[in-house]
Formats: structure tokens, sequence, C-alpha cells
């Protein structure tokens, strides 16, 4: 690529001088040096300026008040609490059937699975089904569980569907925890008369807890995210609920959803103060954030307390 | 205690046995949401459906009293516009900030920029329609003197912002699978770090990079949301890029919560779903080929 003959003869054939080559060679690495720098500023610096004027946009609704109190006048004023709440159930529920799935399908897929045709097919799986649209999901919601299981649209439809469509994040997260796990660790244990589950229960699955626990955060953070996969299967526009009663929804009922909440009050509604919305927005974007800072913030102490 | 280990050997089969349920049960979900998207729409498929005129007529009145058409080419248009667009800025911005990120940053920096584009991931798509309907939507209009910025535009710098997290961080792990005795190689013959990058690096790397750009595509296609709010409500065949449209994701979540349960207007939303369940799984499954080919290198 550079070569001696390169450099003009004859003139000054000091090799440890720098010739027109190398000087066009130092100039074009600080240029792409530079662009990828500024590419990379730019993706970062208007997020950070967007996020800042949210902020300030919703200022003058910010307060514990609007966290808990419910919305009124047809969704222009008041609060979101209907709609937290609808969001904490959404999520809770769907954490409880995506975990212990996405747990046992990453620990067979770490522990038992051989390399075959058929782990290589559940891995393909495993991307797709992560790669599958959000408003699929939500169709498929509607096929399987509003109208085939009769469940028709309620809270347990719609944290199905987000359980489901949330899977893939768990299982990603607990493979890569249970991989982290020595083998030694293994072997020592079936050496002293082990079985498979033994060593799993009481060596592997305590070992890789945190980074189980980091991937169901995650799992938390998207789930609170998502509005189409539960529009169309439990979450509505709007739903009276008592305010400060923690347990105001049941299974089979309908619920409001602070993304949907969002989607509703910026589209829907006519005449909604400015404030209201950005409000929703910046609550939910804190939300997300604020669980997925906790989760980078674990597993950074976790890496730095490894010890092996 | 032998209780306890009697009732262990009893419970390990059965245990086992759930673990190899849930092992396989990703394959039962994808199977299942293909299944039960295409049976809501199988009767249309089978009895009503000519295919020629669902993918090139653009008239699309599902609601019509007297002639109900269903033809989705200004829909597979309005996909199509948005996410060229966003690939267009989203291809060369996450490549270079992968590049960045991966060849020229301290560890430190690194570190913090990867945390920055793990949070710009977990940004919720509601938020960035939010986002597309007020601040962008008043930006484009003051800008470009337009009457309305929710457009190809807006929806398409949207979803830039949206794919390139994820072409980001894919293409920092395909660059960082190129082995380091590359590097070495290359620098010992006096290259320069932007010679590594581009003699070296891309060439071996081109095809996580290609995964991670396929990736990026798969998710603007499917994204709902964000389009949904900002591309505004037009189903036309774009002719610029301050025109209006919609996409068949945004489609689905406009009309389903509209069409009566198994209309035939609800049956083709179905088959619209069948549709992007297809492509994604296309390009999801070129992407996973593409990596393994890699690996197997």
């Amino acid at each position: 690529m550079i070569s001696l003959s390169e450099r003009p003869a004859g003139a000054n054939s000091n090799l440890f001088l720098e010739t027109p080559f190398d000087r066009k060679k130092r100039r074009t690495q600080s240029v792409a040096k530079g662009l990828f720098l500024l590419m990379t500023l730019l993706m970062v610096i208007p997020l950070i300026l967007i996020i800042v004027y949210l902020f300030y946009k919703a200022f003058p609704v910010l307060s514990l008040d609007f966290l808990f109190t419910n919305p009124t006048n047809g969704m222009r004023a008041g609060g979101i609490w209907a709609a937290f709440l609808g969001t904490i159930y959404l999520v809770m529920i769907s954490l409880l059937v995506s975990a212990p799935i996405g747990v046992l399908a990453a620990v067979y897929l770490n522990e038992y699975a051989k390399e075959n045709w058929l782990t290589r097919i559940i891995n393909l799986a495993v991307v797709n089904l992560a790669g599958v649209p959000s408003i699929v999901h939500a169709l498929f919601g509607v096929g399987a569980f509003v109208l085939f299981a009769g469940m028709g649209r309620s809270i347990l439809a719609a944290s199905l569907t987000l359980a489901i469509m949330t899977l893939p994040v768990i299982i990603a997260a607990t493979k890569e925890a249970l991989g982290a796990v020595p083998m030694a660790f293994r072997e020592a244990c079936w050496n002293v008369g082990a079985t498979r589950w033994q060593t799993i229960r009481r060596i592997v699955l305590p070992n890789s807890i945190s980074g189980i626990l980091t991937g169901i955060i995650l799992q938390v953070s998207r789930a609170a995210g998502e509005t189409a996969p539960i529009m169309f299967t439990g979450a509505v526009f709007y739903k009276a609920i008592s305010e400060g009663d923690v347990f105001a929804y049941g299974l089979f009922d309908q619920c409001m959803a602070l993304s949907m909440h969002l989607f509703t009050i910026s589209t829907q509604v006519p005449g909604v103060p400015e404030a209201l919305p950005y409000g929703t927005a910046v609550v939910l974007l804190g939300t997300v954030l604020v669980v997925n800072t906790f989760s980078i913030v674990l597993r950074i102490y976790l890496r730095l307390r490894k010890k092996w | 205690m032998i209780n306890r280990q009697r009732l262990e050997t009893f419970a390990e089969p059965f245990i086992e046995w759930m673990i190899r349920l849930c092992g396989i049960s990703a394959i039962i979900f994808v199977f299942g949401i293909f299944f039960f998207v295409f049976r809501e729409g199988a009767d249309f498929f089978f009895h009503k459906l000519d295919l020629v005129e669902f993918f090139t007529s653009p008239e699309w009145y599902p609601t019509s009293v007297s002639h109900k058409r269903y033809g989705v080419l200004a829909l597979i248009a309005g996909t199509a516009s948005v996410t060229l667009l966003a690939m267009a800025i989203a291809v060369p911005f996450g490549l270079g900030a992968a590049i960045f990120v991966s060849e020229f940053c301290s560890p430190k920096l690194k570190e913090a920029f990867k945390i920055i584009i793990e949070l710009l991931a977990a940004i919720p798509s509601v938020v960035w329609g939010f986002i597309g309907l007020t601040i962008m939507n008043e930006l484009i209009i003051d800008l470009f003197k337009a009457p309305i910025g929710l457009t190809v535009l807006n929806g398409g710098i949207i979803l830039a912002l949206m794919s390139v997290p994820i072409i980001v961080s894919i293409g920092e792990d395909a660059l960082k699978a190129v082995p380091d005795s590359y590097r070495e190689a290359a620098e010992a013959l006096g290259a320069t770090r932007w010679q590594v990058v581009y003699r070296v690096l891309l060439p071996a790397a081109k095809n996580g990079l290609l995964a991670a750009v396929l990736l990026g595509v798969a998710r603007a296609i499917g994204e709902t949301m964000a389009v949904l709010m900002a591309t505004g409500h037009a189903v036309k065949i774009p002719h610029s890029l301050l025109d209006s449209v919609r996409t068949l994701t945004a489609t689905i979540a406009a009309e389903l919560g509209e069409a009566p349960v198994h209309s035939e207007h609800y049956q083709v939303l179905f088959l619209i779903g069948v549709l992007l369940f297809s492509i994604t799984f296309v390009v999801n499954l070129t992407a996973d080929l593409i990596v393994k080919g890699i690996r197997q290198e």
C-alpha cells in the first residue's frame, strides 16, 4: 500500500522527513476522524436538546398531583393516574408470564441444547420473534387471545400479547448471563454427583441471577413503552377508576395505559391544553429512561465485582 | 432429607420437560403469530382476493358504499418512501457512528456513547411519534413553508433516529469481531487509522455491517406508532418529500378499531399484517444468514 518508491525520488530523501504523501495521509486521517465524530454528535446532541425541550414544555403540569389524579373534563384537565396504574398492571402481568418462560427457554438453549438443527431453528425463531412488527403482534393478540381464547379486550389479553412480544429480550439477556458462568463450576458440581437440574438450580442460576435481572428490567421498560400491541387487545381511551386504589383494575377489565393516553390526547381529543401531552410524554419517557439507567448501572456494578 | 431427595428425583423429569417446552416456545409463538393472523384473513384470501389488484392498485377505499376497493400499492409506496428516506439518513450516520465508537474513541468515551445509544434505543415509539407530531411538525412548517409538517420527510427523520441505535450497536459488534491482528498488521505497514478502517476493517466486516443495515430496515418497515403520528394520513403515492403518506403499519393501527369484526375490511387488514410479517421475516432471516456466514468463515 505504502512503498518507498512512492516517495519523490532525488530531492531530500531523508526517510523520516514528512513527504507530501505522508501529509495527505495525515490530513485524510484527521478529516475522517472529525467527520465520524461529527456524525456521532449529530445523532446525540439533537436528542438531548429534544428531551430538554420536552421537559421545558411539560414543566407547568409536572407535580405529584399530576401523577395521582384522574384525567377530568374529557381528558382536557387533571392527571394521569388511571393510565399510570394501567401501565403498571400491564407490565407486571406480562412480566409474570414472560419471565419464567424466557428464563427457562434460555436455560434450555444454554444448558441442554446440542449443536443441531433444532437449536439453530430455535435461535432463528427468537431473532424473528424480536423482529415481528409491533402491529402484527397486536393482530396476533386480537386473533389468538381476544377472539379465539375468548378473553375479550382485557388486561389479560393485552398483557399476554406484551409478554410474547418482549420474550426475546429476556431470552437474550438470560442466555448471556448463563453463558458467563464458567464451565468449571458446572463440572465441579457434576463431579460430586449432582444431576443436571440440581446443578442449574444450585450453581448456574444463583451465579447468573443479576444478569437475568438486567434482562427483566429491560423487559419492563420495553413493555411500558409499547402502544400498538395493547391498542386493540385491552387498552381503552378512557376508563374511570377510583383514585388512590391500587387494586382498581381486574384481570378482565379494560384499562388505560400511559403510552395509549399520550397517543389519545395528542391526536384524538381536540382542545387539550398544550402542557398535558408534554407532561404525559415526559412521565412515560422518564419512567423508561430511569428503568433503563437502573439496568445499566446494575450491569456496570456487576462487571466491576465479577469474581471469575 | 431423604424425602426431599426423593422429591427432587421425581420432580426432575417434570422440570426438564418444562424446560424443553419453553425452549421450543419461540418456534411455537412464531408459527402461532402467522397462524392466528392468517386465520382471521383466510376467508377473504381464499375466496375474494384478487392478488393482482391487491398489489397493483393504488386505490384503497375499504369503506366505500358503492364499490369497495382494496389496493395496497399506495400503502406500500408509503412504507417504501419513508423507509428509503430513513435509511438514506440512518445508514451513513449509523455506520459512521459505529466506526467512530469502535475505532476512534478512547475507552471511556466509548462507554459513554454506548450508554447514550442504548438509552436512545429505549425511547418508546409513541414518544417519537409525539416528537414528530409537535417539534418536527413545527420545524418543517417553518423551514419549508409547507402547509403541513406531517410528511414523508418528518416520518423519515423520526424513523432514522429510531433505526440508528440498532445500526450502531450491531455495526459496532461487527467491527469488534474483526481480529485485532488485522489492525496490527495494517498499522505495522504504516497505515493510519483511517486507512485501516477503509482498506481493512470495512472489507472484513462488510457482512456484519450489511446485517446491521438490514435489521435497521426491518425496524423501519415494522414501526407503527411513530409513522402513524408523524406522516399525516393521506393514502396516495408520494411525489415529493413534503407529501403526506400512510404506511402499511399505520393503516392497520388507524382502521382496525373501526372495522367491524370479520367484515371484509377487517380481514384485509389482517392480510396486510401477513404481508408485513412475511416482509420482516425475510429481511430478518437474510440478516441472520449473513451473520451466520461470517461465523463459519
